[in-house]
C-alpha cells in the first residue's frame, strides 16, 4: 500500500482510531452476560452472580457504580484487584449492568423442594 | 434389594483331604494338632476364623464395652494347616513342580490371622506367587482379592474402606513400578491418617532374577519409595521374619497415628518351597492400648473449658466412630461450646444446635480447644492469598488455646503436612478420642455452679440462632440460580436430598465443589454419613476412595453417594470398572463443572496481580472441546451412564434411575453439567 506523501503521524492516529474501533466494536457486540463471562467473573461468583465457596453472591449489584468500580480496582482481600489494564471500564460496566438484570429469586415458600428440609 | 457379596466358591472337585485326614477319620489315633506340615507351627496366633466377622478388631484394648479376647482360637485355615487337610502343592513330586509347601502359602496363613477381608491388586509379576496362594491355597476368602485398573485405585480403595470400616486392607502391586503409582495414594493414606498395608513385590537377588523386564522392576529398598509417608516398613530376609514384620506391620498401622505401612516380599520367598531348619511360628498380635492424655493436662484443659465465657470447639479428624461423635457432643453440652467442624471426619451432628459451618464463632472465643486439628495454624489465623500475603489472627491475643491429637506424637520432617506451627497454651499429645472420656468427666466435675447460668444462656443463644440460619440458608438456596443451567450446587443438592433423606444413606466425598450445600441442608447424624477426604488433597482419590468405602457400606446395605467431580474422575477412571466388576453399588453424582476448576481460579489471580490476560486463564485449566461423555464412558465400562443433564428439571427423575440401579446392587453414573462451585 502506498500511502505517498501522507504524514506518518496522520497514519498513526488513523490506524490507532481503527484498532480502537475495532476493539470497542468487539465489546459493543457482546451482550453484557458474554462479558461477564468473558473476563471470568463466573468463575468465584457463578454464571448467575449467585456466589459460592470462594465469592459471595453479586447478583442484583449495588446501584452505584462507582463504588463497584472502586472495590473491584482496588480490593486488597481474598479478590485479587482488576484493574482498568485487565477489565476496561466500558467491560465493568457491562458486568455491572449484567448484574443488576439478574430477576429477583423465587421466595422459599414457592419452592417444594426447601419444603421440610431440615428435622424438627 | 442391595446385592450381597458372593463368597467365593472353590473349584468342583477340588481335594481337601489328605491321607492323614482319611487315615484319622478311619479313627487310626488322636491327631497331634502341634505338628504341622514341613515343620510350620502356630504359636499362640491371634487368628480371626475365616468367615468369622472381624468387626471388633480394631476397637482399642482400653474401651471396656468393646474388650478383645485374650485367647482366640485358631482360624479354621490355622487347623487345616495344622492338621495337613489342605493339599500341599506339586506333593506328588512331579517334574518341574515345587515339591513341597511354597513360602507364598505361608505368608497367605499370616495374612490369614489378622482377619484381613480383602485384598486389592494390580496383577504384578514380582507378586505372583502370594497371588496364587491366595486365589488357591488361601480360597479367595478372608481375603479375596480385588482387581483393580491401577495402583493408586487400588490404594485409594483400601482409604475410603477403612474410613467406613475401620479395618486396614492390603495394596499389592510391584515394588518399583506399581508402588510408584500407588504414591500419590499412600500420601493420602498418610496425610488423612489412614492405614493401609502396602505388599510390594521384589527380588534382589540378581541369581535368581530374570534379566530384562523383571530386573527393571526391581530396586535395593522399595520401602525408601514412600518412606517419608509410612510409618513403618521392611523387607523381610527369610519367612519367619516375614512373618514378625507382617504381624509388627500390622500393629504399627492400627496404633495411633494410623498410617500407611510397608512389607515388600521377595519373589524367590514366594515362589519356592519352604526351606526352614526350625518350625515355622506366627507372632500373636497385640495391640498397643491407644494413647490417652496425660491426666493432669487433661484436668487443666477442662478447669479453662469450665470457666470460660465463650468456650470454642474446633474439631478435623476427631470422631473415629458413633461413641467418638457422642463424646464431642457430650462434651459441648456440658459447656454449650460452638463446635466448629472442619470435616476431617463426621465429628458432630449437623443439626445439632452447637454445630458450627465456618469460624465466624472463634472470633468470640476465649477458650478454643482443637481436636486432632490438621492445621491449628490455619485454624486461628487467615492467610489471604494476595500480593501482599496478608496474615490476620482470628482469635484474640488473650485466647487460651487447648491442643489434643497425635499430630504432636509421630511426624515426619520432609513432606509438609504437619502445617505452620501454632503456639498453644496446653498441648496434650494423645488420640482425641481415647482422651475424650476423661476430659469429659474432668469438665464435668469441674464446672462451677455459678457459671450454670451462663452455659444455659449460650445454649438459648446457640438454638435460636441455629433457627436463623436455616431460614437464611433456605433463601440462599432459593437464591442460588434455582433454575439455571449450568445447573447450582444448591438446586442438586437438595433434588438428591428429597430423594435420600429416608433411605439409610452415606456420602462418600466431600462437598466443597458443591460450596457444601449438603453440609447446610442434608441432616448428617450418624458417623457413617461422612467420611472426610482426601487427606493430601491429592486429585485422583475421590472415585476409588468412594468405590472403597461403598465397599464397606455394602454389608448394611447402604445407600451410598458420590459427589464425583470430573477432573478427579480423569485420573482414576478405570476405577468403575472394579466397582462394576465386584458389584459394589454406589450412585455416582459427576459434578462436572468441565474445568479444574481450582486452577481456573489460580490462572486469574495471577492475570490479576501481573495485570494482563486474564481472558487466558482457560487455557491449560479445562475439560472442554470436546466434552467428556462420563455416561458413555461408565457404559464402556459396564456401568449405566446417565446424562449429560443439563436442565434441574431433569435431575430427579435421573436420580430416581439412579438410586433404582444402586438398589439392585451395581453402581451407577449420573453425569451433571454444573455451575463452576
Amino acid at each position: 500500500m502506498n500511502f505517498g506523501n501522507i504524514s506518518p503521524c496522520i497514519i498513526a492516529l488513523v490506524f490507532s482510531v481503527a484498532f480502537t474501533a475495532t476493539q470497542t466494536m468487539a465489546s459493543d457486540a457482546e451482550t453484557p452476560r458474554e462479558v461477564y463471562e468473558r473476563v471470568g467473573c463466573w468463575s468465584c461468583h457463578g454464571y448467575e452472580g449467585q456466589g459460592g465457596r470462594h465469592g459471595p453472591a453479586i447478583a442484583r449489584a449495588p446501584n452505584n457504580y462507582e463504588a463497584f468500580s472502586a472495590f473491584v480496582r482496588t480490593t486488597s482481600g481474598d479478590m485479587p484487584p482488576f484493574t482498568e489494564r485487565v477489565i476496561s471500564d466500558q467491560d465493568l460496566r457491562a458486568v455491572h449492568s449484567y448484574l443488576q438484570s439478574l430477576p429477583e429469586p423465587p421466595p422459599t415458600s414457592d419452592l417444594s423442594l426447601l419444603q421440610d428440609v431440615y428435622p424438627e | 434389594m442391595m446385592r450381597q457379596n458372593k463368597p467365593f466358591n472353590m473349584a468342583p472337585g477340588r481335594k481337601i483331604m489328605t491321607k492323614k485326614k482319611e487315615a484319622n477319620a478311619s479313627g487310626s489315633g488322636t491327631l497331634d494338632r502341634r505338628k504341622f506340615i514341613k515343620g510350620v507351627a502356630v504359636a499362640g496366633a491371634s487368628a480371626v476364623a475365616v468367615g468369622e466377622s472381624a468387626k471388633a478388631a480394631v476397637l482399642p484394648q482400653h474401651d471396656p464395652t468393646h474388650p478383645l479376647p485374650s485367647a482366640l482360637r485358631p482360624s479354621a485355615q490355622i487347623m487345616a494347616a495344622e492338621s495337613g487337610s489342605v493339599q500341599e502343592a506339586g506333593a506328588d513330586g512331579s517334574p518341574g513342580t515345587v515339591s513341597g509347601k511354597p513360602g507364598s502359602d505361608f505368608m497367605v496363613d499370616v495374612v490369614k490371622t489378622l482377619g484381613i477381608e480383602y485384598v486389592i491388586t494390580n496383577p504384578a509379576s514380582s507378586c505372583r506367587g502370594i497371588h496364587e496362594s491366595l486365589v488357591s491355597y488361601g480360597g479367595n476368602v478372608m481375603p479375596e482379592l480385588l482387581t483393580a485398573t491401577h495402583e493408586e485405585t487400588a490404594t485409594a480403595m483400601g482409604h475410603g474402606y477403612f474410613k467406613v470400616s475401620g479395618k486396614p486392607l492390603i495394596a499389592l502391586c510391584h515394588g518399583t513400578v506399581g508402588l510408584q503409582h500407588a504414591a500419590m495414594a499412600v500420601y493420602n493414606a498418610w496425610c488423612d491418617r489412614v492405614p493401609v498395608i502396602m505388599m510390594v513385590g521384589n527380588n534382589t537377588d540378581a541369581a535368581t532374577r530374570p534379566p530384562g523386564t523383571p530386573t527393571l522392576h526391581t530396586v535395593q529398598d522399595p520401602g525408601s519409595i514412600v518412606r517419608d509417608y509410612t510409618k513403618w516398613d521392611d523387607q523381610p530376609g527369610s519367612l519367619q521374619h516375614y512373618a514378625e514384620s507382617m504381624v509388627r506391620a500390622y500393629k504399627f498401622a492400627m496404633t495411633p497415628p494410623f498410617e500407611p505401612v510397608l512389607i515388600s516380599i521377595q519373589e524367590h520367598m514366594q515362589e519356592h518351597e519352604i526351606h526352614s531348619a526350625k518350625p515355622l511360628t506366627i507372632p500373636r498380635l497385640t495391640t498397643p492400648s491407644f494413647p490417652a492424655g496425660d491426666m493432669n493436662a487433661v484436668r487443666e484443659a477442662a478447669t479453662l473449658l469450665a470457666n470460660a465465657d465463650f468456650p470454642v470447639i474446633v474439631v478435623d479428624r476427631a470422631a473415629r466412630s458413633q461413641q467418638g461423635m457422642q463424646k464431642i457432643v457430650e462434651l459441648a453440652e456440658s459447656v454449650n461450646a460452638l463446635v466448629i467442624d472442619r470435616y476431617g471426619r463426621m465429628n458432630m451432628p449437623n443439626t445439632h444446635y452447637l454445630y458450627q459451618m465456618g469460624g465466624a464463632a472463634l472470633r468470640r472465643a476465649d477458650v478454643v480447644l482443637g481436636l486432632e486439628l490438621t492445621d491449628y495454624w490455619g485454624t486461628v489465623n487467615d492467610f489471604s492469598d494476595n500480593v501482599a500475603q496478608n496474615v490476620s489472627s482470628n482469635v484474640s491475643p488473650d485466647t487460651k488455646l487447648i491442643s489434643i491429637g497425635v499430630g504432636d506424637i509421630y511426624v515426619r520432617a520432609n513432606y509438609q503436612d504437619f502445617q505452620r506451627y501454632q503456639p498453644v497454651d496446653i498441648a496434650i499429645a494423645a488420640d482425641a478420642e481415647t482422651t475424650l472420656p476423661s476430659l469429659v468427666e474432668a469438665v464435668k466435675a469441674t464446672i462451677p455452679s455459678a457459671r450454670q447460668a451462663a452455659i444455659e444462656q449460650r445454649g438459648v443463644e446457640a438454638r435460636r440462632n441455629q433457627a436463623a440460619l436455616r431460614e437464611q440458608t433456605l433463601a440462599e438456596a432459593a437464591a442460588n440460580g434455582w433454575d439455571v443451567r449450568p445447573i447450582s450446587s444448591a438446586r442438586l443438592s437438595a433434588e438428591l436430598w428429597a430423594q435420600i433423606k429416608n433411605e439409610d444413606w452415606a456420602l462418600v466425598s466431600r462437598d466443597q465443589s458443591l460450596s457444601f450445600w449438603p453440609h447446610r441442608l442434608w441432616s448428617f447424624e450418624n458417623h457413617h454419613q461422612f467420611i472426610g477426604g482426601p487427606g493430601g488433597q491429592g486429585i485422583g482419590y475421590g472415585l476409588p476412595a468412594a468405590i472403597g468405602a461403598a465397599l464397606g457400606h455394602r454389608e448394611h446395605g447402604r445407600l451410598v453417594v458420590n459427589l464425583q467431580n470430573d477432573g478427579d474422575f480423569m485420573y482414576a477412571p478405570g476405577s468403575l470398572w472394579s466397582a462394576a466388576h465386584h458389584n459394589i453399588p454406589l450412585l455416582n453424582i459427576i459434578y462436572n463443572n468441565r474445568a479444574y476448576h481450582q486452577e481456573v481460579m489460580h490462572m486469574q489471580r495471577m492475570a490479576s496481580w501481573r495485570q494482563r490476560g486474564v481472558e487466558n486463564a482457560l487455557i491449560g485449566t479445562v475439560i472442554t472441546d470436546p466434552n467428556i461423555s462420563f455416561a458413555a464412558m461408565a457404559q464402556s465400562m459396564g456401568v449405566e451412564g446417565i446424562g449429560p443433564i443439563e436442565d434441574p428439571n431433569d435431575l430427579s427423575e435421573a436420580i430416581r434411575r439412579g438410586i433404582e440401579v444402586v438398589k439392585s446392587g451395581d453402581p451407577v453414573v449420573i453425569d451433571v453439567i454444573a455451575q463452576p462451585r
